[in-house]
């Protein structure tokens, strides 16, 4: 038996111990080092531990709901996608949510996921009230911004390396309708899209795609989308009757190892055919379906498999806003000289954000899919460099290779982190294949 | 409330909780019986917000047969269908020798199932209306050297749900007999099992709901296990008994 990541990139011989209540999940901690698994959808070897790996997919339960402020308490297994089916028909919404919906809460809460309203309403922790944490020892520690403040401040993007997430009350938020109202916009350089990126800032949603084979003048060309929670009276028909009915979608799912070119050529004409669509008419709204707007991915059951059997990796880094237009030029121009197989990359505007070890900061995010070749590692180390130099840093989720002097380099709260993870007994207890990499 | 409840039996197995979840969701109110209630208080909050329906706890021992009337007449309300996952596999090598443990996996496999199962047939038979799931095993059709003393209790539980469901026919009681081949559960947790044969307890949830929606009489939820059990059962006694399968 085997353990990876979603990128299946890297690889360690091992197995998963899946305790089923309580008091079994604590003796494992008091006794043992370990690591937390939600989903496995971290790309690398974040949720692998240096000795025993903990699922969590038996602590699946809902536990209560308040229906009048939108707060639900639940074990750290819930998988998001079963939060919106209970909830949405209700009329309630993940306040974040990552592009894919088969994550667990303590993966998002471990890893602060941010969504694509970063700009505007931060990242997970902002919606989570208090959480439960199993602390070195196996005691269950209570912890919110007014009880055990270290404890949480440090366990919201700590990547599991505080103890393990057991239960947590997060806020959702209330909507009308599952569907959202979506406008594309084409921008032909990056200058553009940054401009674009900037006087949008009052949508709620915002992301961008780049064409990464672009270069020279329209290095950057990209498609803005931007997306608004549909009210009860901006639908019409059916969808005003049954606001959070749906069409029912079918599954695809990569059976085998198949070569990247085919999710890339697919990929690439998805994006000439919109950004050309949109460009040539007057831009309208279309309305989306929660399922295709937020995790287009999803529906392709088992695409990690598409870039074969060495595995993928993705880049992702954010840069501060004022040396986001340099560091993304660079960081474009080195990717499309590099020919390196990514076709697509995705740009995302942070807004403000403070907190002691979460990946978000105020600018600009972008992330790259690669396959996994000496080509590419080396890429990598390129894209590494130009980070730093413009004062950026990386995202723990994604990363599954980078040096530990690089973090450190990167970012001076990884060494507070290790310092507090040493003091605090943490490091005797919880560590992962990426904590022992990045010197954690 | 149009959707009749489902008792299921033996609640706490990984087979059960998610025949749980299969009937909560399509509408059902749900009735869980198991030994110890207070293991399944989380789960029963769960199923209530998840698909909001009630969702009822009750204590039930299959061993303690001379409770099982009076077990059914606590419940809220007679299931309109009853689902039994209870099941003990033992230590095949200690069954050999131990002939007490031997006698719980009979009992646990046969008599229990077999019993509260009489009972609930007699009361939907006296309603007129009613389903009866028995989940049985593959390891019923043939007994073999690696763990005969389970199988041959399932082969009873077998041949007992086929006679209950030919009683049954004309009385508007439907028997369905569930003889999954692996399941991923907290029996096999450990076992090196092939993927391509072993179901996840929610494969099985779905395959007694459909089977239950299609009048079927005997499901292997993964149809490739009754071209294997065929063979198998085919095979001549004496090849069969000098195999290691
Ligand atoms: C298609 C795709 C799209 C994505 N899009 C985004 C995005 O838009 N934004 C974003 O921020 N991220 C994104 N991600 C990354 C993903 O959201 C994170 O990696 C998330 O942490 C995965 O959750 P998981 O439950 O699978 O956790 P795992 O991958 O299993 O674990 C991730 C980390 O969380 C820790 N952890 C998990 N459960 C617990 C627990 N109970 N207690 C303590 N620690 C725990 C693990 O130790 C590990 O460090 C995406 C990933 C994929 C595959
Ligand atoms: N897993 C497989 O590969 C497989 C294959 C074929 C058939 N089956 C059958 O599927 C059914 C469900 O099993 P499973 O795989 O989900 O395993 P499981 O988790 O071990 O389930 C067995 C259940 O039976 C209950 N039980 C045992 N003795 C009992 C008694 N005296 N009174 C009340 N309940 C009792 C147990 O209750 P407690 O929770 O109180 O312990 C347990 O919940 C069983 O009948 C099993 O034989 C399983």
């Amino acid at each position: 038996m085997t353990l990876a990541g979603w990128g299946r990139f890297p690889v360690f011989p091992g197995t998963t111990e899946a305790p089923r209540n309580e008091a079994e999940l604590c003796t494992i901690v008091a006794d043992q080092v370990v690591i937390a698994r939600g989903n496995g959808r971290a790309y690398g070897d974040s949720a692998i531990g240096s000795d025993k790996t903990i699922s969590m997919r038996h602590f699946n339960h809902m536990l209560a709901f308040d229906a009048n402020l939108g707060v639900l308490v639940a074990e750290a297994g819930v998988l998001l996608a079963d939060v919106i089916s209970t909830f949405l028909p209700r009329g309630w919404f993940p306040a974040v949510t990552p592009g894919t919906k088969f994550v667990t809460l303590g993966g998002m809460i471990a890893a602060d996921v941010h969504g694509k309203n970063h700009h505007k309403e931060g990242s997970f922790g902002a919606c989570v009230d208090w959480i439960d944490v199993i602390t070195p020892g196996g005691t269950i520690e209570r912890c919110s911004r007014q009880e055990n403040a270290e404890l949480f401040n440090w366990t919201i993007g700590g990547m599991g390396l505080t103890g393990i997430i057991l239960r947590a009350a997060l806020r959702l938020r209330p909507v009308q309708s599952a569907w959202i109202r979506q406008t594309l916009h084409p921008l032909h350089n990056l200058d553009a899209a940054l401009d674009a990126f900037e006087t949008t800032q009052d949508a709620t949603y915002s992301v961008a795609w780049i064409d990464c084979l672009s270069q020279g003048e329209s290095l950057g060309r990209s498609l803005l989308m931007l997306g608004e929670h549909a009210t009860g009276a901006e639908l019409t028909g059916d969808r005003a009757r049954y606001p959070f009915e749906t069409p029912r979608k079918r599954k695809l799912s990569v059976p085998f190892d198949c070569p990247a070119r085919m999710l890339n050529s697919l990929s690439v004409r998805t994006f000439n055919g919109l950004y050309y669509w949109n460009g040539s008419r007057q831009r309208g709204e279309t309305l989306v379906d929660w399922d295709s707007y937020f995790y287009p991915l999803d529906a392709i059951l088992g695409w990690n498999r598409i870039y074969g059997r060495k595995g993928f990796i993705q880049f992702q880094c954010v840069l501060p806003l004022e040396q986001s237009k340099a560091g993304l030029t660079a960081l474009l121009q080195a990717t499309s000289a590099a020919k390196a197989g990514s076709f697509l990359a995705v740009l995302k505007r942070f807004g403000l954000q403070d907190s002691a070890f979460s990946f978000p900061m105020l600018g600009y995010t972008l992330a790259l899919d690669f396959p996994v070749n000496q080509r590419t590692l080396s890429l990598m180390t390129q894209l590494d460099r130009i980070t730093i130099e413009h004062g950026g840093r990386f995202y723990l989720a994604k990363d599954s290779r980078m040096p530990a002097d690089t973090l450190h380099r990167s970012d001076p709260r990884a060494t507070a982190f290790a310092t507090h993870r040493e003091a605090s007994g943490l490091s005797g207890s919880f560590r992962s294949k990426q904590s022992e990499r990045l010197c954690l | 409330m149009t959707n009749g409840a489902v008792l299921i039996l033996g609640a706490r197995s990984d087979i059960g909780l998610a025949i749980a979840h299969k009937f909560a969701k399509d509408g059902h109110p749900v009735q869980l019986a198991l030994r110890d209630p207070a293991q399944l208080e989380t789960a029963q909050k769960d199923l209530n917000l998840r698909y909001n329906v009630p969702v009822t706890l009750h204590a039930f021992d299959a061993l303690a047969v001379d409770t099982h009337a009076a077990f059914i007449d606590e419940l809220p309300k007679l299931p309109q269908i009853a689902v039994c996952a209870v099941g003990l596999m033992g230590d095949q090598i200690e069954n050999e020798q131990d002939v007490t443990a031997a006698v719980t996996v009979m009992r646990s496999n046969y008599e229990g199932p077999a019993s509260i199962l009489a009972l609930l047939a007699n009361r939907f038979d006296q309603r007129g209306s009613g389903q009866i799931v028995g989940i049985s095993s593959v390891a019923g059709l043939r007994g073999r050297a690696t763990n005969y003393v389970y199988g041959s209790a399932k082969a009873g539980f077998t041949a007992f749900l086929s006679g209950l469901r030919n009683r049954m026919a004309s009385r508007n009681v439907h028997v369905l007999t569930v003889l999954p081949g692996f399941v991923a559960t907290r029996m096999t947790e450990g076992m090196d099992l092939p993927a391509r044969l072993t179901a996840a307890p929610e494969e099985v949830a779905q395959a007694i709901a459909r089977g239950l929606n299609k009048g079927r009489n005997v499901i292997y939820v993964r149809s490739i296990w009754r071209l294997i059990m065929t063979i198998i059962v085919l095979i001549p006694e004496t090849i069969f008994k000098k195999l290691r399968i």
